[in-house]
C-alpha cells in the first residue's frame, strides 16, 4: 500500500484526470460511462491490499522484478565523464518494462468481469506484453498494428499469433501506432461492455495516465533503493526514451519531488526535427487533443495530426502522456531528442562494449547519455532506464547497415 | 429565436419531423459542398449536419473516415469549412447548419475566435463528438455568447444522472446515438431506441435526433415516430462516394427524397 503513497505533495492528476491544463477526458459520449467504471474499479483495487499483493507476486515471478541496476563501466570509459548505469527493465519477461503495465491492466481486467482484452501496438513490444497477458489469464486478446509497423516488426506480430491473439492490421491514416489507437477505440466503443482497453502507454483518456503510470512507477521505486545500495546515492539524472512516455514516466515518477536529481526525457528526432520528419512532440510540438486527452501534438496549423518519422517504431507517435507536457512547462523534466543516425550509433555502442542489445526506442536514451556523460564529471552518475532489449529490431538494424536477412 | 429553434417550432406545428443529413465538407472535394448543401435542402432537409474533416476520426466507421480523407486531399480545414457555410448563406439564410467534428481543429482555431468567425459565417450549431459536456464549458460559454447552440451526444451507454448534465449545457437539440458502436454501423436495434428515447425526455426537453445506423426509409420512418429528427450519415456518404462526378447531385437527392417520403407518409 505505502507503494501507491510514495510522493505526499505531488498529487496529480486531479479528480478530473488533469494535469494542470493537460490530461481529462476527451472521448465521445458511447465511452464516458466505461471510464467512469474504469475509474471506480481502478480507484478499489488501489487501496485492496489483495490486488497489491497479487500484483506484486506477478510482478516478482512472472516478470522477474526487481530488474538489476548494471553499471556500464566500459560504455562509461569509453565515452568519459559521468558514470553510465542501466535500469534493467529489457531482462523482463517479454522483453521490456510493458509488461509490467499489462500485468496490472489484465488483473484489472479479471476484478472488472472482462473476458476480452484488446490493445493497440506500435513496435509490437506492447501487444505482445498484452498477448502474454491474455494467455497467462486466461482472455481472448485482438491486437491493433498498422500495416506499416506490421511489416517492420514481423516477428513481434508472430509472436503475438503464437501467444494466441490476434493481430488486425490498421490500414487507415498514416497506417502506424496512432491509427492503431484510433481501430482500438472503434472497438472498444462498439463492445464497450465485454471488453476491457489496455492501453499501452500513459495517454489516452483519464484514469489511463494515471493508471498506467502507477503500474510501471515500480521502476522508480526499486531504483530509489537500488541506487543509494550501489552507488551509495540517487543519480543525476535519470534519462529515458520517451514514446507515450510510459516508461520515462515509470522511473520519473519517484523522483518528482526530489529536486537534486535531473529528469531527461529523449524524444525521436527521426531524420532531424529541421526535416519535419520526427516524433519529438514536446520540443516541436504544441498542445491539443489527441486520443482522449489535451497533451502536446504533432499537427499543423489545421489542427490535424501530423505523419511522425522514427527509426523505432515504439517512438512513433504524434501524441506524448499529458504529465509529461506538465512536467515539461512547469520545467521539473527536461525534453531533449536524438535522431535516427544517433540511436542507431548507440545501439551499436552498447551492443559492442557492454553486450547488451538495446531496442532501438531505449538506443535513444543511451545516445543521449553518451552525448551528456563527456560534459559532466567522472564521478557523476547518470541512470538510464534501459526500457527494452533489442532482438525485435534485428532487421530494422541490418537493414539500417544496407544487410538483408 | 435561433434557427434551429424556428425549425422544430415549424415542423411540430406541421406535424412533421426533422430530417437532418449529414455530409462531410469538401468531399468528394471542396466544390461540391454548397451544391450538395442546396440540393439536400431542396429534396427536404431540414437541418444540415456538416462534417469538419480530421486526420483522426476516432468515432467513425470506414465510410465517414474515407469521407474525411478525400476532403484532406484538398486540404480542407476549418476555415474553409466556414468558408462553404458563408457561401451555403449566400442562397439559404433559413436552413440551419450544424458543424460536427473533432476538438483538435477548433482547439487550433481557439475558442474565441472559432465562435465569432462561425457566427459570422451563419453557423447555427456546434458539435464536438470528443468534447463531453465536462471538458466544454469554456467553448460552450463562447459559443452561447455568439448565439450558436452547443449540440452534444447522449450514449445508449449514458447513465440517467449525466443526462441531466448533458441538458445543463445542451442547446438547440440533443443527438441520442442510437447504438453502441461508430458511424456506419448496421447493428441498429429499434426496440431498444423506442424503449430509450422515453427515458431520455424525462431528463432532456430538447428535441431529440436520432443517427447512428439508418439506412433506409423504414428505419428512417421508425426513427421519426419516436423522436424528433432522423439523422442520415453514412448511408447518404456512401452515396456519394459511389455516384460519378457528374451524378453526385442527383443521386443525393434521389435518396433523400426518398427517406422524406418515407418519414412524412401517413
Ligand atoms: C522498448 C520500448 N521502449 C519504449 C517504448 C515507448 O513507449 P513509452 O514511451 O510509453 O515507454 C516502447 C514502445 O513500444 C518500447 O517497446
Amino acid at each position: 500500500m505505502q507503494m501507491y503513497e510514495a510522493l505526499k505533495a505531488y498529487k496529480l492528476p486531479d479528480e478530473q484526470g488533469h494535469f494542470g491544463s493537460y490530461g481529462g477526458v476527451f472521448v465521445a459520449e458511447t465511452l464516458v460511462y466505461a471510464l467512469e467504471e474504469l475509474r471506480e474499479s481502478y480507484e478499489n483495487v488501489r487501496k485492496d491490499a489483495d490486488f497489491i499483493a497479487e500484483f506484486e507476486y506477478e510482478l516478482k515471478h512472472y516478470v522477474g522484478r526487481p530488474s538489476p541496476v548494471y553499471h556500464a563501466k566500459r560504455l562509461s570509459e569509453q565515452v568519459g565523464g559521468a558514470q553510465i548505469w542501466l535500469k534493467r527493465e529489457d531482462l523482463n519477461h517479454t522483453g521490456a518494462h510493458k509488461i509490467n503495465n499489462t500485468v496490472g491492466q489484465a488483473l484489472l481486467a479479471r476484478k472488472m468481469g472482462k473476458k476480452r482484452v484488446i490493445a493497440e501496438t506500435g513496435a509490437g513490444q506492447h501487444g505482445v506484453a498484452s498477448a502474454t497477458v491474455a494467455a497467462r489469464y486466461d482472455m481472448e486478446c485482438v491486437v491493433y498494428m498498422g500495416s506499416e509497423d506490421i511489416k517492420r516488426q514481423a516477428s513481434n506480430v508472430y509472436r503475438m499469433k503464437l501467444l494466441g491473439a490476434s493481430v488486425v492490421p490498421v490500414e487507415s491514416g498514416s497506417k502506424t501506432l496512432k491509427d492503431a489507437l484510433n481501430e482500438a477505440m472503434r472497438d472498444w466503443v462498439t463492445n464497450v461492455e465485454s471488453t476491457f482497453y489496455i492501453i499501452g502507454t500513459v495517454a489516452g483518456p483519464h484514469p489511463y495516465p494515471m493508471m498506467v503510470r502507477d503500474f510501471n512507477s515500480v521502476v522508480g521505486r526499486e531504483l530509489r533503493i537500488q541506487m543509494p545500495d550501489e552507488v551509495g546515492r540517487q543519480p543525476d539524472a535519470i534519462i529515458a526514451c520517451v514514446g507515450g512516455g510510459s516508461n520515462a514516466i515509470g522511473a520519473f515518477y519517484s523522483y518528482i519531488e526530489d529536486k537534486n536529481v535531473r529528469l531527461i526525457g529523449v524524444e525521436a528526432a527521426g531524420f532531424g526535427i529541421e526535416s519535419g520528419k520526427h516524433a519529438a512532440t514536446l520540443c516541436a510540438g504544441n498542445p491539443g487533443v489527441l486520443h482522449g486527452n489535451r497533451t502536446y501534438l504533432m499537427q499543423n496549423d489545421d489542427g490535424q495530426i501530423t505523419e511522425t518519422h522514427s527509426i523505432s517504431a515504439g517512438l512513433d507517435y504524434p501524441g506524448v502522456g499529458p504529465e509529461h507536457a506538465w512536467l515539461k512547462d512547469s520545467g521539473r523534466a527536461e525534453y531533449v531528442a536524438v535522431d535516427d543516425h544517433e540511436a542507431l550509433e548507440a545501439f551499436h555502442a552498447l551492443t559492442r562494449t557492454e553486450g547488451i542489445m538495446p531496442a532501438l526506442e531505449s538506443s535513444h536514451a543511451v545516445a543521449y547519455a553518451m552525448k551528456l556523460a563527456p560534459q559532466m564529471s567522472k564521478d557523476a552518475v547518470l541512470l538510464v532506464n534501459l526500457s527494452g532489449r533489442g532482438d525485435k529490431d534485428m532487421h530494422t538494424v541490418a537493414q539500417a547497415s544496407g544487410i538483408t536477412l | 429565436m435561433s434557427r434551429i429553434a424556428a425549425t422544430f417550432e415549424k415542423l411540430k406545428s406541421a406535424d412533421k419531423k426533422a430530417l437532418i443529413p449529414f455530409i462531410t465538407a469538401g468531399d468528394p472535394d471542396p466544390t461540391m459542398t454548397t451544391p450538395i448543401m442546396g440540393a439536400l435542402v431542396q429534396v427536404g432537409a431540414d437541418i444540415i449536419e456538416l462534417g469538419v474533416p480530421f486526420s483522426d476520426p476516432m468515432a467513425d466507421g470506414p465510410t465517414i473516415q474515407r469521407a474525411s480523407e478525400r476532403a484532406l486531399v484538398h486540404g480542407v480545414g476549418l476555415g474553409d469549412v466556414l468558408e462553404m457555410v458563408s457561401a451555403f448563406r449566400q442562397s439559404d439564410n433559413e436552413t440551419p447548419v450544424v458543424l460536427m467534428g473533432y476538438a483538435n481543429p477548433i482547439e487550433a482555431m481557439g475558442y474565441e475566435n472559432f465562435s465569432n468567425q462561425a457566427q459570422a459565417a451563419g453557423v447555427d450549431g456546434v458539435l464536438v463528438v470528443d468534447y463531453p459536456p465536462e471538458e466544454s464549458g469554456d467553448l460552450t460559454r463562447q459559443l452561447n455568447a455568439q448565439g450558436i447552440d452547443s449540440i452534444f451526444l447522449l450514449a445508449p451507454t449514458t447513465q440517467q444522472a449525466r443526462m441531466d448534465t448533458v441538458a445543463r449545457f445542451a442547446s438547440g437539440y440533443v443527438y441520442y446515438v442510437a447504438l453502441k458502436g461508430v458511424t456506419g454501423a448496421s447493428h441498429l436495434d429499434m426496440q431498444e431506441v423506442a424503449k430509450k428515447l422515453p427515458e431520455v425526455r424525462t431528463h432532456v426537453k430538447l428535441p431529440i435526433g436520432v443517427g447512428f445506423g439508418i439506412r433506409d426509409g423504414d428505419t428512417a420512418r421508425a426513427v421519426a415516430d419516436v423522436a424528433d429528427a432522423v439523422v442520415i450519415g453514412s448511408r447518404l456518404v456512401e452515396e456519394i462516394e459511389n455516384a460519378q462526378p457528374e451524378s453526385v447531385i442527383a443521386d443525393v437527392g434521389v435518396l433523400i427524397r426518398g427517406i422524406r417520403q418515407a418519414m412524412d407518409a401517413a
